[in-house]
């Protein structure tokens, strides 16, 4: 198996609430993405998705403090901060934001903001920039002459696309994509997952998509990571998540997502997930889950792999713990 | 049931109804004498919602959907067509005439976090209508209302919620008491316009199930979404709309798993589906939906359309039913999937049995 291209080790993040409390928004994940791999993070809000991938784009705001290691290339780019960091930002992991259609400047024309990063980077400048513009264009599915128009001139679909050309500006090797289809029409949100699958495909990129839509993940990725309350509750292969989920979050989860032709009953998930600035005792999930036996409520459970590349934090898998509760 | 029991007389009929929004030209644009333009929200849409059912209108932004819903309940001036509830032509009502009638029809909106007023406690919010539709009793009484309110809401025990803020509550609280805010005034018909969209996946089957328990107690529901599957697991009946229109119409089970419209077909294909093995071919449509200022002529939905033929460009079809149709009260509007060029129109009373299917 070649080497993985991201490597994230027992990440922690904690923002600085009023008052000296903390949130511990990212509790210790650790997963790896391998090249052209499309790995899903998925979770309701608040869950720590977004700022996992933040994390690794050392785009936290100066309330946040951040422990782990992010390995790009075998290179850990957390080990100094920014100084580490910067270097890899956009030319080897770049990142589509959430909303970033609307993110556009509406006074500067949309290749010379996609042109921007090159500049900056060094990558391109002038007429070789302007070349690549209408080149990354193209890529996404835009005509290159739409290089001089202004973001009001682009439907919603359009800026879409002009916002992953942007992400590609200094060919980088994995793309953080967080929820890019959120706000789209069905029929759009179709189309740019189809761009994203083949730019994965065709450039060889590897890509985490972030989105609270189990379906789409479902549909895209090739692995998922589920996470809840700041930890990854389950990951593995998509199709072994979905058939035979070792996490109940995970399978409540798929309950509670309708689906089209699916009979049946959709059930939602009781209760709410747990506030991450006091002390958690317990499995983070126990309150609403409808497996717990005793040691639910009173230790937190250990990250097992069940079977080879396919990991949950419950008990339920921990043989130790049944055996010594029955 | 009798051969021909007499289908209930359904709650809210609509028919061909049009509503336009003028493109304001602005003071430039006048004395320039620019061309009016007009935006075609609403082109003509029929439909109703009888008692203990729930119509869902499905499509995506700009289809007219949330206009068809405000259009309903008066909310927006429109330009033709009748709007009957429970038999009587509210359409004509002035405001002051409908006022009884809001009782009768409440709405729910997409968003908790803005419907609420950030200072007004559950209880406050879920008694403002009581007092504003001059039904407020005694305070005792009122109490007992809020809380029975409450209670078909779920948000059970009362007494842990009626004295806080929608800040102490989750979204999916929030909606529940947007609810109880409508239920307190025991409406028949509810209005929700994308009832969860803004709610975590979590919550959304609570919110949904909760509709669908006032829909077995008899509560016509009109739901707008543009989620597909929560229309096929909800609703009774789907109508599709697209531009203005409606496109196809049937029991949720027939138009989700025997599409007949090409963009119906389209739609299906590209929800995505839960489970990772059941990849299916999407069929994308290129481009986006056109904008309503400029409709298309004939068919509107023939530019996009795979299978269109040369005469979609002139020949606007009416809803009938397909030739695919397995029920009789499955309708598209379409004439290349229509039965025959003669094939008779049908008109919003050519329904049979809209009995939700058994549970």
């Amino acid at each position: 198996m070649s080497e993985p291209v991201l490597r994230v080790e027992d990440l922690h993040v904690w923002f600085d609430l009023s008052g000296g409390r903390e949130l511990h928004a990212v509790q210790g994940v650790t997963f790896e993405l391998r090249p052209g791999e499309r790995m899903g993070l998925v979770g309701e809000s608040g869950c720590g998705k977004t700022t996992t991938i933040l994390a690794i784009m050392g785009l936290l705001p100066g309330s946040a403090s951040v422990a782990g290691k992010v390995f790009f290339d075998g290179v850990n780019i957390l080990e100094k901060g920014e100084e580490t960091v910067s270097p890899h930002r956009w030319s080897d992991i770049s990142m589509v934001f959430q909303g970033a259609m609307n993110a556009f400047n509406p006074v500067k024309t949309v290749g010379s903001q996609i042109a921007e990063p090159m500049e900056l980077h060094g990558t391109a400048t002038g007429k070789a920039a302007r070349a690549q513009v209408r080149e990354l264009l193209e890529l996404v599915g835009i005509s290159g002459s739409r290089a001089d128009r202004y973001p009001h001139e682009f439907s919603g679909g359009m800026r879409q696309r002009a916002a992953i050309a942007l992400s590609l500006a200094c060919e980088p090797k994995v793309l953080l994509a967080d929820e890019p289809t959120t706000a789209l029409d069905v029929m759009v949100q179709a189309q740019i997952l189809e761009l994203l699958v083949r730019l994965t495909r065709d450039l060889g990129l590897s890509m985490i998509l972030v989105t609270h839509d189990l379906p789409v993940v479902a549909q895209v990725c090739d692995r998922a990571a589920v996470m809840y309350a700041g930890e990854i509750a389950e990951m593995g292969e998509m199709a072994t998540i979905y058939h035979d989920a070792r996490h109940p979050y995970t399978r409540m989860l798929f309950s509670a997502t309708p689906d089209l032709l699916g009979a049946e009953d959709v059930k939602s998930i009781p209760g709410a997930p747990p506030r991450l600035d006091r002390e958690l005792v317990g499995c983070p999930f126990a309150p609403r889950c409808d497996s717990t036996f005793a040691p639910c409520t009173v230790t937190h459970p250990r990250r097992l792999e069940v079977d080879p590349g396919h990991e949950a934090i419950c008990h339920l898998n921990d043989r130790v713990v049944v055996e010594e509760t029955a | 049931m009798s051969a021909h029991a007499e289908a209930p007389a359904p709650l809210l009929e609509v028919e061909r109804v049009v509503t336009r929004y003028p493109v304001p030209r602005g003071i430039v644009g006048t004395m320039a004498r620019r061309p009016k333009l007009t935006v075609h929200a609403v082109e003509g849409v029929t439909f109703s919602v009888g008692p203990g059912e729930m119509l869902a209108l499905v499509g995506e932004s700009g289809c007219g959907k949330t206009s068809t819903a405000q259009t309903v309940v008066r909310m927006v001036d429109y330009q033709g067509g009748s709007i009957r509830f429970r038999g009587r032509e509210i359409g004509k009502l002035s405001q002051r005439e409908l006022r009884p009638l809001r009782r009768e029809i409440q709405m729910i909106y997409q968003d908790p976090y803005e419907s609420l007023d950030p200072r007004f406690t559950v209880r406050d919010a879920v008694e403002e209508p009581l007092l504003v539709h001059r039904l407020a009793g005694s305070r005792a009484e009122r109490d007992a209302q809020v809380r029975e309110a409450l209670v078909r809401a779920g948000l059970t025990p009362p007494d842990l919620y009626i004295d806080r803020y929608p800040h102490e509550l989750s979204g999916g609280q929030r909606q529940r008491v947007a609810i109880a805010a409508s239920l307190v005034l025991k409406p028949q018909l509810l209005v929700a316009d994308e009832p969860v969209s803004m709610l975590d996946v979590s919550v959304r089957a609570g919110i949904l199930s909760l509709l669908d328990g006032l829909r077995k107690d008899g509560m016509g529901i009109l739901m707008i979404t543009h989620d597909l599957s929560t229309a096929a697991h909800f609703a009774d009946r789907i109508a599709v709309m697209y531009l203005g229109r409606i496109m196809e119409e049937g029991p949720a089970r027939d138009v989700v798993r025997n599409p007949q419209h090409p963009y119906t077909r389209a739609l299906i294909s590209v929800v995505p589906k839960r489970d990772p093995r059941e990849q299916t071919v999407p069929q994308i449509l290129t481009g986006e939906t056109p904008n309503p200022v400029h409709v298309p002529s004939g068919c509107r939905f023939h530019p996009r359309c795979p299978i269109a033929e040369s005469r979609c460009a002139s020949i606007d079809p009416s809803l009938q039913p397909p030739a695919g149709a397995e029920v009789p009260d499955h309708r598209a509007a379409c004439i290349v999937t229509a039965p025959g060029p003669d094939a008779a129109e049908v008109g919003p009373d050519g329904r049979g049995d809209t009995a939700a299917p058994a549970a």
